[in-house]
């Protein structure tokens, strides 16, 4: 009894003296800012700063060989966080987040034919560019709702893509996976979007999609500065979108929405500044 | 005797009862021509003539762009009354020239029939290329390029494919039956153009009619006429010559590789009349059928002739199809309506009912390795399809997704209806597009 | 797979006449507490429940087949439990799991309750009035013989007749040969078995056995013996076929089925255990993805192949 105590505490003694001459001899220097650097930031491991997740990113940071910024999911509180460990002056940057300019689902767009294939939209774009007729709609697949690191996208039953305004990060890594280029990158504070992708003449858009931009031009004569048209598609010009709620009401499509009101249907997403308190 | 085949393979049941009894009928001339200007693999051509212009039959109106790529000719006389986009059997809008018929139908004159004998290979070929002469089994490669091997690959073994493994269709068998001479004259030439010294004209066993025919017609010349087991995708280049060589066309090689062509027997008559008869690629044969239809047919039908002309020729509609199908099932293209054209591949147009294709949900794969035994060319479908769909393109590649055919006989067998053959050309692009970025 | 289930009808018949209701009872147990496991589980993953696929029903038959008529009722629904939860739906549901889910829980059981996986009884023929009697199996009479006193024994309970027809101690499921490969020869008329399988395996057993029989039959018994009695057929026929756990090409199946026999045949002769079935199986299962991956067949036109690069 004592000689089994005595060895078991032996060996374990021993090893925990050589483990610990281990530790302080042979301990890898890291620099401790590459470590605070590292519990500041997401953690995700999206990798749209570029490295290979999060850690490879802070160590980039420590090594000074990059902008404080490129962490889009971090936002500008983990920029001012970096900047604070790193000694270094935060340079601003506004939020951006992404958003599905497409209402089209698939009971207001018209689909050209039945997809029964892969559930991939770049899959389904490869065959006749896909089964809605709008060359620029939504196919509603879901490949960025799978591919979203953050859980910000949801599907509508009828085949939508809407992407959350607070849970979106700004990543862009739905803006890269969809074949359709219907996911563009916005700043946050503007909440005013025209919800159409397709760059057809007004009498074709109409054919196919009940709530696409024909190019009217209405919303830019009523707000000048905050629209523009191109190829008979209004985008909303974000710089000096501060007015440009005021031509919601007289889109002729209802194709201008804004985000602050309200999702596009069949999102449960809330509006994110609602206008009355919803339950829950 | 066992007939020769390929392993692999699969027996789709062959539906060709509705049409295979029917003799070739000349099919009337449409109110309108769309004659594509895309038909072909390679460059398309480029229009020639301009909107007013009167045209005969015959005469080119989209000029070939490059080596590989081949003219386009005017399928009847008349007025070029559009040159632009049309929507395409492709699947999306292509440039297309339509011509509205004057009802002459009056032959362009510069088209002159010649004496063979009078010709050099290089002449016939280049009468080859200026008729616009393709692959006429569906894959629409230009003849002249296949014509012209570099001079280091001799070419041994010619092989003409009467297999027509496709289910529904029939053109191929027809034409072997009434216009065997046709074809057989295209044989020579070609066989004169490529020095070759075994000739075989390899049809499927379940047309005896064609086989009891082309032997007594060949008797005491060099073709050789060899029944193949009925299974899909005979009809497949590959698979054909492994069928009736047993050599292997290498990964990645091209049959002159080992010293084999092979050739539609619609090509050898598209031959004989571009050679004999100085006559474009204007017309072919093509089975309109399917439960859809109302009187299924073999039609002998000009190129850009449009589905809608083809479905009223045919009796119109038995109900909506629920499906499509230029070309067979198996490989054809389906189609978003009525208004494409046909086209220089089009062996066939398909019209199923929605009972017809009633698609199955997907389930999971539990490996019960149907795809593996049924795949002509020894792959492991399922597996190749799990990595492309998870996008991991090494291993989709290391498995061999390249070599893919994609016949359709591991989605067709597979009983947890996965799409296969769709996951397995997505990994196809995307490691095509991989090579091409980097 | 819906046939697979049929295919099985016969072996439980025979089972449920040679020992009466508790063998039903043990069916019905694995059976139903299969498909309750399944939909539990799948409802907890927020997976649609497809239990009327069939899957898990086989899973609980098979599972049955494979346990003593007089196993007690936790016994039987820990075993499918053991064979849904762990042995499938953790791997993520049907097509998944690397080892056979019935297998799986057949040993699990096995090596924690050895008594009440090893308490088999004679057979009862309906009608007879007898009672369950408890006594050894064939081939565990056989190993006991052999430990104590290293040779066969002197008699053995019964013909080979008698182990054909299914009248002897065993498994539920293992007793009736003649059941089984009825069950076999529908799954062939469907097109759902291939013989590469079942005759490699049978054939190194036989071959194997054989061996060593003729080298010493006072101590080793016969080829036929290792055929008929234990869950060879069994095993060979509906278990080491299982698609989702077995290799993918011909090449690949032939040599799961030579290594199943190979393993059996060891165990039984050699191991602690007087069955080796299970444990071959399960041991090939683990081989499966291994052997896939050097069996690959040769792609069309491809001048060498290696297995990997």
């Amino acid at each position: 009894m004592l000689a089994s105590i005595l060895s078991l505490g032996g060996i374990g003694l021993f090893a925990a003296v050589t483990l610990g001459f281990a530790a302080k001899k042979f301990a890898v220097e890291v620099d401790p800012r590459e470590m605070a650097a590292l519990e500041v930031l997401p953690g995700a491991n999206c990798g749209a700063c570029g490295f290979p997740g999060c850690a490879g990113y802070a160590k980039a940071l420590v090594a000074g060989t990059i902008d404080l910024n490129q962490c889009p999911p971090g936002g500008a509180d983990v920029v001012t966080k970096l900047a604070h460990i790193l000694g270094v002056e935060a340079s601003a940057t506004a939020r951006q987040i992404a958003v599905v300019l497409c209402q089209g689902d698939n009971r207001k767009a018209q689909l050209k034919y039945r997809y029964l294939g892969l559930e991939d939209c770049t899959a389904a774009q490869r065959i006749a560019d896909g089964p809605k007729t709008c060359p620029g709609g939504c196919l509603g697949l879901g490949s960025c709702q799978r591919i979203c690191p953050f859980d910000a996208i949801e599907m509508t039953a009828d085949g939508l893509a809407v992407i959350s305004r607070e849970n979106c990060t700004g990543c862009r890594k739905c803006v890269a996976v969809c074949p359709r280029d219907v996911i563009h990158m916005t700043p946050y504070e503007s909440g005013v979007h025209v919800l159409c992708n397709s760059h057809d003449k007004g009498a074709v858009v109409r054919k196919y999609c009940q709530v696409g931009c024909i190019g009217c031009n209405i919303c830019k004569k009523t707000v000048p500065d905050s629209y523009k048209i191109e190829n008979f598609l209004a985008e909303v010009i974000y710089e000096q979108d501060t007015e440009a709620g005021e031509a919601i009401a007289k889109c002729p499509t209802k194709c201008i929405m804004d985000f602050n009101v309200g999702y596009p249907d069949g999102s449960s997403y809330l509006p994110a500044v609602a206008d009355k308190p919803h339950a829950a | 005797m066992k007939l020769k085949t390929f392993t692999g393979g699969i027996h789709p049941p062959d539906n060709k009862q509705w049409s295979s009894h029917k003799a070739i009928e000349n099919c009337p001339l449409p109110a309108e021509f769309i004659v594509p200007l895309a038909q072909h693999i390679g460059a398309p051509s480029v229009a020639c003539v301009e909107v007013g212009q009167h045209v005969a039959k015959g005469q080119e109106i989209g000029s070939a762009k490059g080596f590989v790529s081949v003219p386009v000719h005017a399928p009847t006389s008349g007025e070029i009354v559009a040159v632009e986009s049309r929507p395409h059997p492709w699947g999306t809008a292509l440039p297309a020239v339509v011509i509205k018929p004057d009802g002459e139908d009056r032959w362009s004159a510069e088209l002159q029939p010649a004496d063979p004998s009078d010709l050099s290979v290089d002449d016939m070929v280049e009468k080859v290329r200026q008729a616009g002469v393709v692959g006429m089994g569906g894959a629409a490669f230009p003849a002249h390029v296949k014509m012209s091997p570099p001079p280091e690959k001799k070419i041994r073994t010619l092989i003409f494919n009467g297999v027509e493994c496709e289910p529904y269709l029939t053109a191929d068998h027809r034409m072997m039956l009434e216009e065997p001479e046709r074809i057989l004259r295209g044989v020579a030439l070609l066989q004169y153009v490529f020095g070759a010294e075994r000739v075989v004209i390899g049809v499927e066993a379940n047309k005896p009619d064609v086989i009891d025919l082309l032997e007594k017609e060949c008797a005491g010349t060099p073709v050789e006429i060899m029944a193949l087991q009925v299974k899909y995708p005979q009809g497949a280049e590959k698979q054909l010559i492994a069928a009736v060589t047993g050599g292997e066309v290498p990964s990645g090689g091209l049959p002159m590789d080992i010293g084999v062509a092979v050739h539609n027997v619609a090509t050898a008559a598209a031959v004989t009349d571009a050679v004999i008869h100085g006559r474009p690629l204007i017309e072919r044969i093509c089975t309109v059928t399917g439960p859809a239809i109302r009187e299924p047919k073999n039609l002998r039908i000009r190129i850009g002739t449009p589905l809608s002309h083809l479905v009223d020729v045919c009796g119109g509609l038995v109900e909506e199809p629920g499906k499509i199908i230029l070309g067979g099932p198996m490989m054809g293209f389906t189609q978003l309506g009525f208004d494409v054209p046909s086209t220089r591949g089009t062996s066939g147009l398909l019209l199923l009912r929605s009972e017809d294709v009633a698609a199955q949900p997907e389930g999971p794969c539990i490996r019960c390795a149907r795809c593996v035994q049924a795949c002509p060319i020894h792959l492991l479908p399922a597996t190749i399809a799990a990595y492309a769909r998870r996008d991991l393109l090494a291993e989709t590649e290391e498995y061999c997704a390249m070599d893919c055919i994609e016949c359709g006989s591991c989605s067709y067998v597979c009983p947890a209806a996965i799409p296969l053959v769709q996951a397995i050309r997505y990994g196809k692009a995307a490691i095509l597009a991989k090579k091409r970025n980097s | 797979m819906h046939a697979v289930f049929y295919s099985l009808l016969p072996a439980c018949g025979v089972a449920v006449y040679f020992f009466g209701p508790s063998a039903l009872t043990v069916l019905l147990i694995a059976t139903l507490g299969c498909l309750a496991t399944e939909a539990v589980c799948q409802r907890l993953m927020g997976q649609p429940v497809t239990i009327v696929d069939g899957s898990a029903a086989i899973t609980g038959v098979l599972l049955a087949l494979n346990l003593p008529p007089t196993s007690p009722w936790w016994l039987t629904l820990l075993g499918s439990v053991i064979a849904i939860a762990i042995g499938k739906q953790v791997y993520g549901g049907l097509g998944s799991n690397p080892f056979n889910p019935a297998l799986v829980a057949r040993v699990v059981l096995l090596i924690s309750f050895p008594v009440q996986m090893t308490t088999w009884s004679v057979p009862a023929p309906l009608g007879t009035g007898l009672d369950l009697v408890t006594t050894a199996t064939p081939l565990g009479e056989w190993k006991n013989a052999v430990m104590l006193t290293g040779k066969m024994p002197v008699d053995m309970q019964g013909s080979m007749s008698e182990y054909f027809f299914g009248n002897m101690a065993g498994s539920i499921g293992e007793i009736s040969a003649l059941a089984l490969l009825l069950g076999a020869a529908y799954l062939f008329y469907k097109r759902i078995l291939t013989w590469h399988i079942p005759v490699a395996f049978i054939g190194t057993v036989v071959l194997l056995s054989g061996l060593f029989w003729l080298v010493n039959p006072g101590k080793y018994p016969d080829p036929v013996f290792h055929l008929l009695t234990g869950g060879l057929i069994l095993g060979a026929f509906f278990m080491a076929t299982d698609m989702v756990t077995s290799p993918v090409s011909v090449k690949g199946m032939l040599l799961f089925g030579t290594g199943c026999g190979l393993l059996t045949v060891l165990i039984r002769l050699f191991g602690g255990y007087p069955e080796g079935v299970s444990f071959a199986i399960l041991l090939m299962n683990a081989a499966t993805p291994l052997i896939d991956r050097y069996t690959r067949p040769k792609t069309f036109g491809a001048l060498s192949q290696r297995g990997t690069q």
